[in-house]
């Protein structure tokens, strides 16, 4: 079976935005950013309600850059790292707009990319829809690790999840289409340890690497760049030493999210960023630009995600990864 | 990819902790902490002219003070940060885990939210302390028939 | 004045290499803290219940009985009273009593913290 869905190429992003936190403000891409709130808090009471609020100010950035009136969006694909997806839930229930949320831990970037457009690709009726994503550090460590004011040591494979949003438009017209989609497997990342995302799930992105180029005989080279979500630096290593055989050169090609969020000379950032709002700011704020302004032509962007919850961890189950796929060109160059 | 096989990539390239600072930072900080507990004690003990016991009681009641306060207004897990073991194995360690418990879950209300949750941490040092001196006392009062 | 520069200087030494096997534990195994405290809480009871402990406090002071060690040792003292006062009773009523103020002192200071204090969000 053919695992790839290519596109006619009219499903284009018209308007992005990305939204975040105090840190996300003073890294690398800082000035790039829609909006950054310096209390982190969004002017909510709690952190859950700060993600929420989070979503909800990218989507109206993302409209107000449109010039579009929320009620010409037939469609949300939104997901986010709390349970149920409430973030995404609380956040949007203001719109009024049908709504599905997703979750692929910090890969819902991309599934939601994919599922988007795969609506759109179905129902030519759609003119617009929008893909959110959004993670909250202080909101992932409450549920997955430990309270926020606890003292406890990182350890160096560590990552450290984003506080980030980024909203997504997509459109008829614009000039970066998304030509093509692929789902992730889900493949057995061999650890069971919290603080070593990054190398769960190297496996599958390398898998969903292998089996894309495979299935459509490019050479790498095709590519600008092939983007991974947040593997940061001890996955990124672990990719490129997993595809070293079969896609020599990879290396060269190859660029994380995870390591261009933060400011590693300046930061303790340990391992890179992580969390879902990795993967969508750093597209938002860094990669559509440079597509946009025809620096990229063409790229493939996989988010990876860590698929596991806390019950999960405490029972000793692995860490499964999963690294849906997405092929983004710039058509009018 | 067979499983052992990725177990080794991931021994490979997961970087290792720097043991040996993390080490140097716990002796002092630890032993830092402990004799400040000193210190205290000789206060209660020596000028005072407390009691060994309650002087005791009071070392370990100002440390906990000490490290809640720190704890609510957000320094503690930055000192941890650094401290790792030297703040966590003596009495700070178990105030930070009460405290930083309990104010996380305040949004969640006052009785499932604190009053379940202050436990998360403590509670297990509380029961599994409780059990072994009970096991203990067991053994000691079979003793004293021997 | 030289006894008490001694008797800080040996807590420091004591409550210090006393912290460290359980950083060797954080960093080479990845034992979470929850489980160390456990463990050294179990560790006092034990080394009290032994005798151990005692040359231990004898000689480094607070560098044994602040640490968690402490927190254990106190738990197998007070049950060891309680038992030779009250008898059977002793066993249960024991360890609770002896490390009530600690426990309690920590459980009112987090319920009035809960309330006074909001979390800051953490910084690199």
């Amino acid at each position: 079976m053919k695992r790839i869905t290519e596109l006619d190429g009219s499903i284009r992003f018209f308007s992005y935005s990305a939204v975040g936190g105090y840190e996300e403000r003073r890294g690398p891409l800082g000035e790039k950013f829609d909006y950054c709130d310096d209390s982190d808090k969004f002017g909510q009471k709690t952190w859950e309600l700060s993600e929420a609020e989070m979503g909800r100010i990218s989507l109206n950035i993302a409209l107000s850059k449109a010039k579009l009136s929320h009620e010409e969006i037939d469609i949300l694909v939104a997901g986010d790292l709390q349970n149920q997806c409430v973030s995404s839930s609380l956040g949007l229930s203001g719109f009024g707009i049908p709504y599905i949320g997703v979750y692929g831990a910090c890969s819902t970037c991309t599934e939601s990319l994919m599922v988007l457009s795969s609506f759109m690709n179905s129902n030519k009726e759609i003119k617009y829809g929008a893909a959110i994503t959004t993670s909250h550090n202080s909101a992932a460590e409450r549920q997955f690790r430990t309270p926020i004011e606890y003292g406890g040591q990182r350890t160096p494979s560590a990552q450290w999840t984003a506080t980030a949003a980024g909203s997504f438009i997509l459109g008829r017209e614009g000039n970066v289409a998304i030509k093509e989609y692929m789902p992730g497997k889900i493949i057995d990342g061999a650890t069971s340890d919290g603080s070593n995302m990054g190398a769960a799930m190297s496996f599958s992105a390398a898998d969903s690497i292998l089996s894309y180029f495979a299935e459509t005989s490019y050479p790498i080279s095709h590519f600008d760049y092939i983007i991974t979500g947040d593997l940061g630096k001890t996955g990124s290593n672990l990719l490129c030493d997993i595809l070293k055989k079969e896609k020599p050169g990879i290396e060269k090609f190859h660029i994380d999210c995870g390591m261009l969020l933060y400011d590693f000379e300046k930061k303790d950032v340990h391992s890179g960023a992580s969390g879902c709002g990795t993967s969508a700011s750093v597209l938002s704020t860094h990669f559509l630009p440079l597509l946009e302004s025809g620096e990229l032509k063409r790229v493939l962007f996989l988010s990876t995600g860590a698929l596991m919850s806390p019950s999960s961890l405490l029972q000793g189950e692995n860490i499964y990864g999963i690294a849906p796929l997405i092929f983004l060109e710039n058509i009018n160059l | 990819m067979d499983i052992s096989l990725k177990k080794e990539l991931i021994k490979k390239y997961s970087p290792k902790s720097p043991v040996l600072k993390d080490v140097i930072f716990a002796f002092f900080v630890g032993g830092f902490i402990c004799s400040l507990g000193e210190i205290i004690f000789y206060f209660f003990n020596s000028l005072l002219s407390v009691s060994e016991d309650t002087s005791s009681i009071a070392v370990t009641l100002i440390l906990i003070f000490i490290a809640a306060v720190l704890t609510g207004f957000g320094i503690f897990d930055n000192i941890a940060k650094y401290a790792g073991a030297g703040t966590l194995v003596p009495v700070t360690g178990f105030s930070n885990a009460v405290v930083s418990e309990a104010m996380d879950s305040s949004s969640e209300g006052l009785i499932l939210g604190v009053g379940a949750k202050i436990f998360n941490i403590a509670g297990p040092v509380i029961l599994f302390g409780l059990c072994s001196g009970i096991l203990y006392g067991i053994i000691y009062y079979i003793s004293l028939f021997i | 004045m030289n006894d008490i520069i001694s008797s800080v200087l040996l807590a420091f030494i004591g409550g210090g290499i006393i912290c460290i096997p359980a950083q060797l534990l954080i960093d080479l195994t990845r034992l979470t803290p929850a489980k160390i405290l456990v463990l050294y809480v179990c560790l006092g009871v034990l080394l009290y219940g032994t005798g151990i402990y005692d040359y231990i406090f004898e000689l480094f002071g607070r560098g044994a009985s602040v640490p968690l060690i402490g927190f254990g040792a106190n738990i197998g003292k007070g049950v060891k009273e309680a038992v030779e006062n009250e008898g059977f009773l002793g066993i249960l009523s024991g360890g609770l009593t002896a490390a009530s103020a600690g426990i309690s002192l920590s459980l009112l200071l987090g319920l009035l913290f809960s309330v006074i204090f909001k979390t800051r969000q953490k910084r690199m």
